[in-house]
């Protein structure tokens, strides 16, 4: 009997062949569901097609071409927060964050998206990735509408977004000047590793004090810190939103940057830089110059407080008397796995406590730019982090993520709530700090 | 196909509200299967009520209007339970999420049974207290769907079946009317309803509040892992411990082909070369369970153990569970699909079994992975396959209905814990005569009459419930039994 498998007679798949989302990787998924609980959209609307496994399963039927890439099919792919939460639960090792940003780079070149939706994803996109425009929107304000973004209003429904855009950017009196920082800086001591530090996007224009506590700290711990000045954006917000294509292009430019500065590590303070370049091997791996490279350079990728963790960071530390606690960021959590080092390093402080988080590796809701395009889902979900960050009772809330640190500092801010978002490093440096300065 | 779909689709909106009714087919599409992926069925709607008092009233429209309904939890189950094989509308459970009360000291918790089985289990944690019935699905099996299923889980040697855990329910009867059965203790007097439901796979009502017993932690646990060269040698360290009067809280075996995957993914340090693993937990008082720990050792070392493991912590007992619940997901790394089979089998059968297994698998081309709670006799052999392909499926089907065949010839049963549903129907006859399927199905009438609820699912051929009594009348005429003929008992 002959046996051809059932693809043959198969439909015209709904993808083209521009990085579809592999089969290979879709089948992995055996439908067992022990994902659901752990996706928060799921456990926010309750239906399974915005849960991970059906995603995948629709993912899978465009694939086999049940179905097109239709209003739904885009509605429940644009839901997803690409926490990867799903891939912490899922025993089959799916590989769920490269499904989906290929599902969704496939979204943006075959859908129409309503043009307002279009503009608004495309100035987002041409703003964020460049610090100079950061800066430049953070110069005008809280009002961004003077962008001329007003207009977009006009075609509808992005009110909502526009308003977010505004109340997420921080205060103006709280974002520090730029904070030059030296092309290298030497280490303290006998120097143990050359590293080099990615510097973010929005990490330097709205957090430079982040980047300087993490060179003052790796100094501190026999780094030599180069800055390489030719490095730009790491691409993981165009990534993100299925822009597979300018993704690559900033990827190549992060690479070539890093080998120039002839790094042993690459060091990464912002949860989705660091997860981004450490799975630059499988978005370049069509690419013959870069592929090899591609995953060499991920070897290389270290997030800061995984590598303080690993190299065993120096505990020099004077005491800070504080009632801490930690957000799982979800591209250190669930990206990039690393649970228990952060909060190894933060209980290594003395006089610090360090209070769990109740749900601490659920999504905050900001999700790359999620809350900005998504603004109605992403208001929920940080709420009920802020619901659980107010019932630790802490003075601090740390998570390592630019994105989350906006977005929960946001939360906070609406409710009249100081308390302190801060980055762990910076906790850290200030140890580091306490440790030298004679107590007054 | 539903008549006037557009009609009930808007009625069942006004109930649930709009984002709660699901009706293209599109979406349709993400609900045609559950854990089982094998079978498929399209549903023509799926509802996700948030109360009570909704479900009660998308059951009045599907009463009135006769259209089949069935209830879906997570959707983790394994014998196509939750499909709507004949088509209609899947009510599905997952808004219906809140812990309503527990009452810690009276060993009580009352759930909507939409919450997630392990939900319960961090709820109370701090308290000290557990829930014990703990499917390898934990994680994200619900405990409605526990119930319909009467789910087992690791720890059933020494703790029973969800059957033993529910005191009480309230469900909604397929005319919509809600009731409530059981109560708040354990066995209360008259007829145990709350036995008759537990298990009963959606067919006779759908449950929406489970008031379940919660029990306190014992002082201690110990995890044991014995590596064995061969399954023929932890065969019987399971009999040594039985024999020996232990009986542990799990007792967990898993072949050489489960080792392998599992270890791949949970990294929990199985052998990758070893025949079998044992995997045993004692537990109970501190003393009681070093003692037994010490005895179980014994036993193994009588079976030529090659290492024996002892989880020194909490978080390495994590470990070594992890690989074990985690099996089914992870032999999706071998193959695409898994047709994960439930069988049970007189423990002493079972390297015959097994062996016979192995054969069968060489037959057929496709890889057998075995996963066995020892301590109840419950093989779980996952048959690998590759769903692109028809044959594949058809081979994984007929490879399965052999290793069903050889189980009850051996003595066992057709399945251990994951239910009948639509994939067991038709080996309900090698278990049982015409007439015993004839009583169940006047159980199954008292409740769901017009079988409008979950149509199509446990029994071989579908009858009316007209037709089970009629078909009774007919065929029942009086027989003198044996004993009669032989004057050795007489009627009256
Ligand atoms: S846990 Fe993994 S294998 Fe299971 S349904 Fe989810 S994605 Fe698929
Ligand atoms: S990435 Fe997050 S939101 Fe998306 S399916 Fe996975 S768990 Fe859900």
């Amino acid at each position: 009997m002959s046996s051809g498998p059932v693809n043959q007679t198969r439909r015209q798949s709904a993808f083209d062949a521009a990085d579809p989302p592999e089969e290979k990787k879709y089948l992995e998924c055996i439908h067992c569901g022990l994902c659901l609980p752990s996706c928060p959209t799921y456990l926010e609307m309750g239906n399974e097609m915005d849960s991970p496994r059906g995603r995948i399963y629709l993912i899978r039927m465009a694939d086999e071409g049940k179905i097109g890439i239709t209003d739904s099919f885009v509605k429940h792919m644009d839901a997803c927060l690409l926490c990867r939460a799903c891939e912490t639960a899922c025993p089959s090792g799916v590989q769920f964050g490269s499904l989906m940003e290929k599902a969704r780079g496939q979204v943006e070149r075959k859908y129409k998206r309503r043009l307002s939706q279009k503009l608004l994803r495309r100035f987002i996109l041409s703003v964020f990735p460049y610090p100079d425009r950061v800066r430049a929107m953070l110069k005008l304000g809280r009002s961004s509408q003077r962008l001329g973004l007003r207009r977009l209003v006009i075609h509808g429904g992005l009110s909502k977004s526009l308003q977010i855009m505004e109340e997420l950017l921080p205060p103006p009196d709280e974002v520090p000047a730029d904070i030059p920082l030296p092309r290298v800086t030497p280490a303290e001591g006998t120097p143990k590793f050359r590293v080099g530090l990615l510097t973010g996007c929005v990490q330097q224009v709205l957090y430079p004090q982040v980047n300087a506590a993490t060179v003052r700290v790796l100094a501190r711990n026999g780094c030599v810190v180069v800055i390489p000045r030719e490095q730009g954006c790491c691409g993981s917000l165009q990534a993100h939103e299925g822009g597979l294509e300018p993704a690559k292009a900033f990827a190549r430019k992060t690479i070539d940057a890093f080998e120039q500065a002839k790094v042993d590590y690459v060091i990464a303070n912002a949860a989705g830089c660091g997860s981004m370049m450490k799975g630059y091997a499988d978005l370049l791996k069509e690419d013959p110059l870069y592929a090899h490279k591609a995953e060499t350079f991920g070897q290389r990728v270290r997030d800061a407080l995984q590598f303080l963790h690993q190299i065993g960071a120096n505990g020099r530390y004077g005491p800070l008397p504080l009632k801490v606690t930690y957000h799982d960021a979800c591209h250190l959590v669930h990206g990039q796995q690393i649970r228990n080092e952060p909060r190894a390093l933060l209980r290594s402080i003395p006089g610090l406590q360090l209070i769990e988080l109740k749900e601490s590796d659920f999504c905050c809701g900001s999700a790359g730019i999620y809350n900005l395009l998504e603004p109605e889902y992403g208001v929920r979900f940080l709420e009920r982090k802020v619901d659980n960050i107010v019932a630790t009772g802490a003075e601090i809330v740390t998570t390592a993520n630019p994105g989350c640190e906006l977005q929960i500092a946001m939360g906070l801010r609406k409710r009249n709530i100081t308390m302190k978002v801060l980055h762990p490093i910076e906790l850290l440096d200030m140890a580091y700090q306490a440790g030298i300065a004679p107590r007054s | 196909m539903i008549q006037g779909k557009t009609r009930i689709v808007r009625e069942l909106e006004k109930i649930v509200g709009p984002n709660a009714v699901i009706h293209t087919e599109e979406e349709l599409r993400v609900y045609e299967c559950d854990g089982a992926t094998i079978f498929r069925a399209l549903p023509d709607m799926v509802v996700l009520p948030a109360t009570t008092h909704q479900v009660a009233e998308i059951v009045k429209v599907c009463h009135r209007e006769q259209i089949y309904f069935v209830p879906r939890g997570a959707g983790t189950g394994l014998s196509g339970g939750a499909l709507a094989s004949q088509g209609g509308i899947i009510i599905g459970l997952n808004r219906m999420i809140r812990i309503l009360e527990t009452d810690v000291p009276n060993q009580r918790a009352v759930v909507e049974s939409g919450v997630v089985n392990v939900w319960l289990a961090q709820k109370i944690s701090g308290d000290g207290y557990y829930y014990a019935p703990d499917p390898a699905s934990q994680t994200a099996c619900t405990i409605g769907g526990n119930v319909a299923e009467n789910a087992g889980g690791v720890h059933t040697p020494k703790y029973g079946v969800t059957t033993n855990h529910v005191l009480g329910l309230e469900v909604v009867l397929p005319n919509g009317e809600t009731v409530e059965i059981g109560g708040k203790v354990l066995d209360p007097p008259g007829y145990d309803l709350v036995g008759v439901f537990v298990g009963s796979e959606g067919t006779f009502a759908i449950a929406t509040t489970v008031t379940v017993r919660i029990l306190h932690k014992p002082e201690a646990v110990k995890t044991l892992m014995g590596i064995f060269h061969n399954i023929e040698d932890a065969s019987n360290a399971v009999s040594g411990i039985v024999a020996r009067g232990i009986i542990p809280a799990c007792l967990e075996m898993m072949d050489k082909l489960s080792i392998q995957a599992v270890e791949k993914w949970a990294k929990a340090g199985y052998p990758m070369d070893a025949g079998a693993v044992l995997l045993v937990e004692l537990d109970g008082p501190k003393a009681e369970v070093e003692a037994l720990a010490d005895l179980v050792v014994e036993v193994f070392q009588a079976q030529r153990v090659r290492e024996v493991r002892v989880a020194k912590n909490d978080e390495e007992r994590e470990l070594l569970w992890k690989g074990r619940k985690a099996a089914l997901a992870a032999m999706g790394q071998i193959r695409p699909d898994c047709y994960l089979q439930d069988a049970v089998i007189p423990r002493t059968k079972l390297p015959i079994i097994l062996k016979e297994i192995e054969e069968l698998s060489q037959e057929y081309g496709l890889p057998v992975a075995n996963v066995f709670h020892a301590g109840d006799g419950n093989l779980h052999p996952f048959i690998l396959y590759d769903g692109r392909y028809e044959e594949e499926i058809r081979k994984a089907v007929e490879l399965g209905a052999r290793i069903m065949n050889r189980c009850v010839e051996m003595g066992g049963s057709i399945t251990g814990e994951h239910g009948v549903g639509l994939e067991k129907q038709d080996f309900m006859p090698l278990m049982y005569t015409e007439d015993d399927l004839e009583a169940m199905m006047k159980v199954k009438c008292a409740f769901n009459p017009d079988q409008i609820l979950n149509p199509g699912k446990i029994f071989p051929t579908s009858k009316s419930c007209v037709e089970v009594g009629q078909h009774k009348r007919d065929r029942i005429r009086y027989e003198p039994h044996r004993i009669e003929k032989e004057g050795l008992a007489q009627r009256f």
